[in-house]
């Protein structure tokens, strides 16, 4: 009879993959367009998860967002409870109800005021769903929790058939429905297995505490006929609604600009191959707490700010004042730039909220302020007491939301180096991988004083130094200084300086060796000149008396041979003067 | 006895059904031989005035609603359990 009745609509849902979009953020990116348009979806989950928020915001944005009206019968809820939930994610659906886009129907049924004799069928619900659809054109149902029909009709048998018959009628109108379940116990999906009936598709919802934090996630059990995204998404429940975080249908298709921008410490900007990081790319500073984190990422937004440029900030561990007045002990105003505007510093604790909520958080804030800049101190406060990989998706997620946005991102992530188990290069999160630019902060500790130490491990798409440096905070700001390397290591602090003027010292005294030896030299090469001269004048006298000897030799000799011929002479009767003849 | 009270009775059903029948035919058979003069019966039928099932949360077919005296009792069913009936009512079955 209602076949009858309802024969001039429309036909069935042509089979094939036609899509209703349910306009929920993320889930008609997961569901590859939406939930399938003539056919009903199964919504699972245990009390609280959020089945009744998914299907609400499903009926609200087809009508008003589709041009779908729809069609809200509710079991357990009343229409005034409804609206008064609605009305804390933003929807009016008293105005809705009134514009004739929505319906609401309450189905009561109280076991205890019916009797239950003979035969009978559900004909009056297929009646009043038919005659709210009717009312207002409608185009999406959506049946909250018609298990509880379970509880009040005591003849199952009929109920199931009657579900079965419902499920199919439904189809038949070409209704986009969306039949919530509770979760079955033990890998039940349903407690009164009504997958048996809704086999299109499956949707299942969680809502996981752990550590204290609890987290929704959303997962597609099963899409007849499409492609789905199979993974859990975690989802949130905000203020403007639904929204899943879908991390595997997001594509790596951003944008890589070529601008550098500097980092604020014009040393570091030098270290990064002179020019600074990347616009749109995100950097992960990480270090050991007290290295200096935080100061790197004030004075790179303190940087943005001065080119002029939109600046927000969240801090996760001190509150905004905190920041302002920390920072100016290192010479970084930022009060002008709150005032003027360009930088916002959204404070908050990350154990407030999941770390799902805070990354809507962050969306929202990043959406309306559109800055050029963000930087997250520290990220790894996010993560706490969540395991990597529940983190790593959710984190990739957010920096590819900061890449498609050309945003440049820092990000400083706490390390507990030093406990022995882990290296300083843990950085929490597994998120190194995804970053472009890694500059790793380490306290040193020498001769009494913690000195912090700066290295780039690794800054994608340009020659980066190798070399660390040390990283000096003072009253004047942040200054990079080369370290001493030595014999003894990695000189910093004050054993640089000392050692600094050690080496002055031993210079000069070098140096002055030096000229005492170039002295010692010169008068040594004097004497031995003197030498030289005592030795030729010696040899001079020496010869000067040769040749007086020779001479003399020679004389002896003549004047002998004159005085032999005299003597011969007079012997002989001459009678020349032996005097004249040896002065010749 | 007391002054008897006059039992508002209200058959939904869904058009000419062989349960919507046997279930009138049922009732008024009850209801004359337990309540003779003391009741009134008004039948709807949803398929001409669907509005009229949201105001009494009929779900099922046929549904009988005693309206009054209050509390309201529902019976749903083709009433074919006289015993079942008056329970649900919460009428003494007359002696014969």
């Amino acid at each position: 009879m209602l076949a009858a009745m309802h024969k001039k609509n429309s036909p069935p849902a042509p089979p094939g993959l036609r899509k209703s979009p349910t306009g929920i953020a993320g889930l008609d990116e997961i569901t590859g367009g939406g939930l399938p348009a003539g056919r009903p979806t199964l919504v699972c989950g245990s009390a609280g998860c959020g089945k009744t928020m998914l299907a609400m915001e499903f009926l609200v944005r087809g009508a008003t967002q589709f041009g779908e009206p729809g069609v809200f019968m509710m079991f357990e809820e009343s229409a005034a409870d409804l609206t008064a939930n609605a009305r804390s994610l933003g929807f009016d659906l008293d105005r809705l109800v009134k514009q004739k886009k929505i319906a609401l129907d309450h189905v009561r049924i109280e076991r205890s005021e019916i009797e239950e004799t003979g035969e009978y069928d559900l004909e009056g619900l297929f009646i009043r769903l038919g005659h709210a659809i009717d009312l207002i054109g409608a185009k999406r149902v959506v049946l909250d929790t018609v298990e509880a029909l379970f509880a009040g009709l005591p003849n199952h048998g009929i109920l199931r058939a009657e579900l079965r018959r419902l499920f199919g009628w439904l189809k038949d109108r070409g209704m986009t429905a969306i039949i919530t379940g509770e979760k079955g116990e033990g890998n039940a999906i349903t407690r009164y297995g009504l997958e048996e009936y809704v086999a299109d598709c499956v949707i299942t919802l969680d809502h996981r505490v752990h550590e204290q934090i609890s987290t929704r996630r959303l997962r597609v059990l099963k899409y007849r006929g499409s492609m789905h995204g199979t993974n859990e998404y975690p989802f949130l429940i905000g203020e403007r609604g639904f929204s899943v975080l879908p991390i595997t249908s997001l594509r790596l298709d951003h944008a890589a600009p070529t601008e550098r921008l500097s980092t604020g410490i014009a040393r570091l900007d030098e270290m990064l191959g002179g020019h600074g990081v990347f616009r749109g790319s995100s950097v992960l500073v990480s270090g050991t707490p007290g290295t200096g984190k935080s100061s790197l990422g004030a004075a790179f937004a303190e940087a943005a700010c001065r080119r002029g440029e939109r600046v927000l900030l969240f801090p996760y561990e001190e509150s905004s004042a905190q920041v302002v007045r920390n920072m100016g002990s290192i010479g970084l105003d930022l009060a002008p730039w709150l005032k003027k505007g360009l930088l916002q510093i959204h404070a908050s604790r990350p154990t407030l909220q999941g770390l799902e909520q805070h990354l809507l958080a962050i969306h929202d804030t990043v959406k309306a302020f559109r800055p050029a800049v963000v930087v997250i101190d520290p990220i790894s406060n996010l993560s706490l007491e969540r395991s990597e990989a529940e983190v790593a998706p959710t984190l990739m997620r957010l920096i590819d939301f900061f890449k498609q946005q050309q945003i440049t991102t820092l990000f400083t992530s706490l390390t507990t180096g030093g406990s022995g188990t882990g290296t300083p290069e843990d950085s929490q999160g597994g998120v190194s991988s995804l970053m472009d630019t890694w500059l790793l902060l380490r306290n040193v500790e020498s001769n009494g004083e913690r000195n912090r130490l700066i290295f780039v491990l690794k800054s994608r798409g340009m020659a980066h130094s190798n070399q660390m440096r040390e990283f000096v905070l003072s009253d004047a700001g942040i200054d990079l200084v080369d370290v001493y390397l030595g014999a003894d290591g990695v000189l910093t602090g004050n054993a640089r300086v000392a050692h600094g003027a050690h080496e002055q010292a031993s210079a000069e005294l070098r140096q002055r060796d030096h000229e005492r030896n170039l002295l010692r030299i010169a008068s040594r090469q004097k004497a031995i000149e003197a030498q030289i001269a005592a030795l030729q004048a010696q040899a001079k006298a020496e010869e000067a008396e040769a040749t007086f000897t020779i001479s003399q030799d020679r004389w002896q000799e003549s004047n002998a041979r004159q005085i032999d011929a005299a003597m011969a002479q007079r012997r002989s009767g001459g009678t020349t003067d032996p005097k004249t003849k040896a002065r010749r | 006895m007391s002054q008897p009270e006059i039992i508002e009775l209200r058959l939904y059903v869904a058009g000419q059904t062989v349960k919507s029948l046997a279930a009138f035919a049922n009732l008024k058979r009850i209801c004359e031989t337990h309540l003779a003069g003391q009741y009134r019966i008004e039948v709807i039928d949803l398929l001409k005035t669907p509005a009229l099932a949201a105001g009494d949360q009929i779900l099922a077919v046929p549904t009988l609603v005693r309206r009054l005296p209050e509390p309201i009792k529902k019976i749903i069913g083709d009433l074919s359990n006289e015993e079942r009936v008056l329970v649900g009512l919460d009428v003494q079955p007359a002696r014969p």
